[in-house]
């Protein structure tokens, strides 16, 4: 009688408690006396801010009726978001002239779908069509003046859409003028290297409030009596200036991680300046920098709000005269809440994007 | 609201500026429209409202000269101003006339080269209290403590008035007036100290407003006007007399409900030479005859404006206090239309 076992006894599954929920939570949150302590008290705290927090925004949140009477429950009063949506979104936008904004809206989003995503390979027409055709269109669409469109004044233009002008047009002047900035500051010519630094040094040693406060209040003096810039341009070249600045020093940033023998093989290979930066440089450059480059999209978006103090009514600001009309005194707490879960998103779309294109592009020297 | 950092920059621009424009009259019936400085957003003084319109009471006057001029009450365009920039966009010819609470002083009115066409609402550095406290003058606040916002002329003017009655006070300073309302409210202070117009909005947020008492004493001096530049007296006089008319308006009972009735019937002269019946008021000033008529049926007198904007039938509830008729005791008093 053979007691000797032969065939292999099957895997048994590991015990349940090192399994699954039960084993990841004993792993991770009482795995001794200390951390079941620590995870109680956090456990606690964060029930604690949670639950004030959802009851505030949603159990005992208002959402229905017109006027600040209807809020009646001690949450949050919703109802004066949703009473003044339609400012918050466009400003003083003619309504029946809005559509023209979700226009300019639907072909941006068109254009940055192709450019972002994977779905063509080859970004030339999408480019074409995002950098060229977009911004003119949106320029006619929302402007007007033209094609039998109304002319809407800037004057008119507000909150989230004012926002996304202002951010938008910042970015897309900034990066571009960043990188020329940024060369410039690389550049074997004296001049060309004093002027760039000049410029950076210059526009990085003020605040961004100063360069705004400069452009709105400072200009218009200088300038003859009735010559008036726009005022949104005023805003726009000061934060396109200020942000490139900022941007020219972290595309240099990412230009010295990349070593000189690049530049040198490129040139052995035959290839000038322009094509030697284009093909083989700034490409290494850029994909280093995406993290810094997007965080400076990050900050500049949110400094947008700053435009406050010059008098344009962004989303931040038209949500604050909007607490002021007599009607809906005392709603800031909603209007601060609403603007920030509407910043956090668009920020975090964004960090989420440049992780995505960080790993897409990849190539292995990654530490 | 009175932070004086600006004053340097403002001279400035007094230094440079070109000479105004002579003719700001013609400018603004030749673009027609009246290009109106208000504020940003203050609760009763000017905001949006939910459709984008903006309202309020120093709105009000922008919408009333429209109304002399144009026959139009809506024929304004409104540039959202901040404290900081509103001078610079007065000066440069951004702006025709500047409606956005600004006190008069020697200075702005002498060396930054404008003209306070008058005075629209006198505003001043009041107290709040529980009604509970049982105070019922703020001389009786010795020892209180004090919550006001940092970097104001509110804090000095506490210090001065503290100081001249003999009495102690501990202050607790906070950044903005939510702040201070929230620590008012936490009994962090016993007293809230503001200008009284922002203490009637912060009591107006407040969910027992009737608990709370403001304090009769007023302790500076805040008189809020409207402004042009220096310079144009023909545009001056125009923003003078819409304001003077109002009030007079309210002084001779003419009201935006009767003074269609009034054209017709009154036999009093005064009212006769304000709404055009008779004289050639509106002519001198380069007007139409029925330019303050349009005024008080478009936009009201001073009494139906401070109501619709301020009154106790808003949230606001301010009392009319100092900015009575000097016959009901306050010190509003208009020169006579004549």
């Amino acid at each position: 009688m053979a007691i000797v076992k032969t065939d292999r006894h099957p895997d048994l599954p590991p015990p349940a408690s090192q399994t699954g929920v039960v084993g990841w939570l004993r792993e991770n949150l009482f795995s001794s006396p200390l951390n079941i302590i620590l995870t109680i008290i956090a456990a606690f705290i964060a029930w604690e801010a949670l639950s004030t927090f959802l009851s505030y925004t949603l159990i005992h949140a208002n959402f229905a009726g017109e006027t600040k009477a209807d809020c009646t429950d001690t949450g949050a009063c919703w109802v004066f978001i949703k009473a003044r949506f339609g400012q918050d979104m466009y400003g003083f936008y003619p309504p029946e002239e809005r559509w023209r904004v979700d226009v300019g809206y639907v072909l941006a989003a068109i254009g940055l779908f192709f450019v972002l995503s994977d779905f063509v390979k080859n970004k030339k027409w999408p480019a074409i069509y995002l950098f060229g055709f977009v911004p003119v269109a949106c320029f006619f669409l929302f402007h007007g003046g033209y094609f039998g469109l109304e002319v809407v004044e800037t004057s008119q233009w507000g909150g989230l859409f004012l926002t996304l002008v202002l951010a938008s047009v910042s970015i897309f002047v900034a990066l571009p003028l960043g990188i020329v900035l940024a060369l410039g500051r690389r550049s074997d010519m004296p001049i060309v290297r004093m002027m760039c630094v000049g410029f950076i040094e210059l526009i990085r040693g003020v605040p961004l409030i100063t360069v705004l406060f400069m452009a709105s209040v400072m200009l218009p003096l200088f300038l003859p009596e009735g010559v008036n810039f726009d005022k949104l341009i005023r805003a726009l070249v000061g934060m396109s200036l200020f942000s490139a600045a900022y941007m020219a020093e972290v595309v240099r940033g990412g230009l010295q991680a990349i070593p000189k023998g690049q530049m040198e093989a490129a040139k052995s290979l035959g290839l000038g300046y322009w094509k030697a930066m284009g093909l083989i440089v700034l490409p290494q450059a850029l994909k280093i920098a995406i993290p810094s480059i997007v965080n400076t999209f990050i900050g500049l978006f949110k400094d947008t709000t700053l435009v406050l103090i010059i008098g344009l009514l962004d989303l931040l600001s038209i949500i604050k005269a909007g607490t002021t009309d007599k009607n809906w005194i005392g709603t800031a707490t909603e209007g601060y809440v609403f603007v920030a879960a509407v910043f956090w998103v668009f920020c975090f779309s964004m960090s989420r994007y440049s992780i995505w294109l960080e790993n897409k592009l990849h190539t292995g020297h990654k530490r | 609201m009175k932070k004086a950092s600006f004053l340097a920059v403002a001279a400035t621009a007094t230094l440079m500026a070109t000479a105004a424009s002579a003719a700001t009259l013609d400018d603004v019936k030749a673009k027609g429209f009246i290009q109106c400085g208000v504020t940003t957003g203050l609760a009763g003084f000017g905001a949006p409202n939910n459709e984008g319109k903006w309202e309020g009471f120093d709105v009000d006057f922008c919408r009333a000269m429209s109304a002399a001029i144009f026959g139009d009450p809506d024929k304004v365009k409104y540039t959202p101003t901040t404290a900081k920039e509103r001078f610079t966009a007065l000066q440069s010819g951004e702006i025709d006339v500047l409606a956005r609470n600004t006190t008069w002083t020697f200075t702005r009115d002498v060396s930054l080269g404008f003209e306070f066409i008058g005075v629209n609402y006198y505003d001043g550095q009041g107290f709040m209290v529980k009604k509970s406290l049982g105070v019922k003058s703020a001389l009786e606040l010795d020892g209180a403590r004090v919550c006001v916002q940092s970097g104001t002329t509110t804090e000095l003017n506490l210090a001065d008035y503290f100081a001249a009655n003999n009495m102690k006070y501990d202050s607790v300073v906070f950044d903005t007036a939510d702040e201070v309302r929230e620590a008012y409210l936490k009994d962090t202070c016993d007293v809230y100290t503001t200008d009284k117009s922002g203490l009637y909005a912060q009591r107006s947020v407040i969910a027992n407003p009737d608990e709370h008492v403001i304090l009769p004493e007023t302790i500076s001096k805040e008189p809020l006007g409207p402004l042009v530049r220096h310079g144009d007296n023909e545009w001056g006089d125009i923003a003078r007399w819409t304001l003077n008319a109002m009030i007079d308006a309210e002084n001779l009972g003419v009201s935006m409900k009767n003074v269609d009735e009034l054209k017709k019937s009154s036999q009093n002269p005064s009212i006769q030479r304000m709404l055009g019946v008779s004289g050639d008021l509106g002519d001198q000033m380069k007007l139409s005859k029925d330019w303050a008529y349009n005024i008080i049926k478009m936009v009201g007198n001073y009494g139906d404006v401070f109501e619709r904007n301020l009154g106790a039938s808003t949230p606001l509830k301010i009392e009319r206090g100092l900015n009575a008729q000097w016959n009901k005791g306050g010190i509003l008093y208009a020169p006579p239309l004549r």
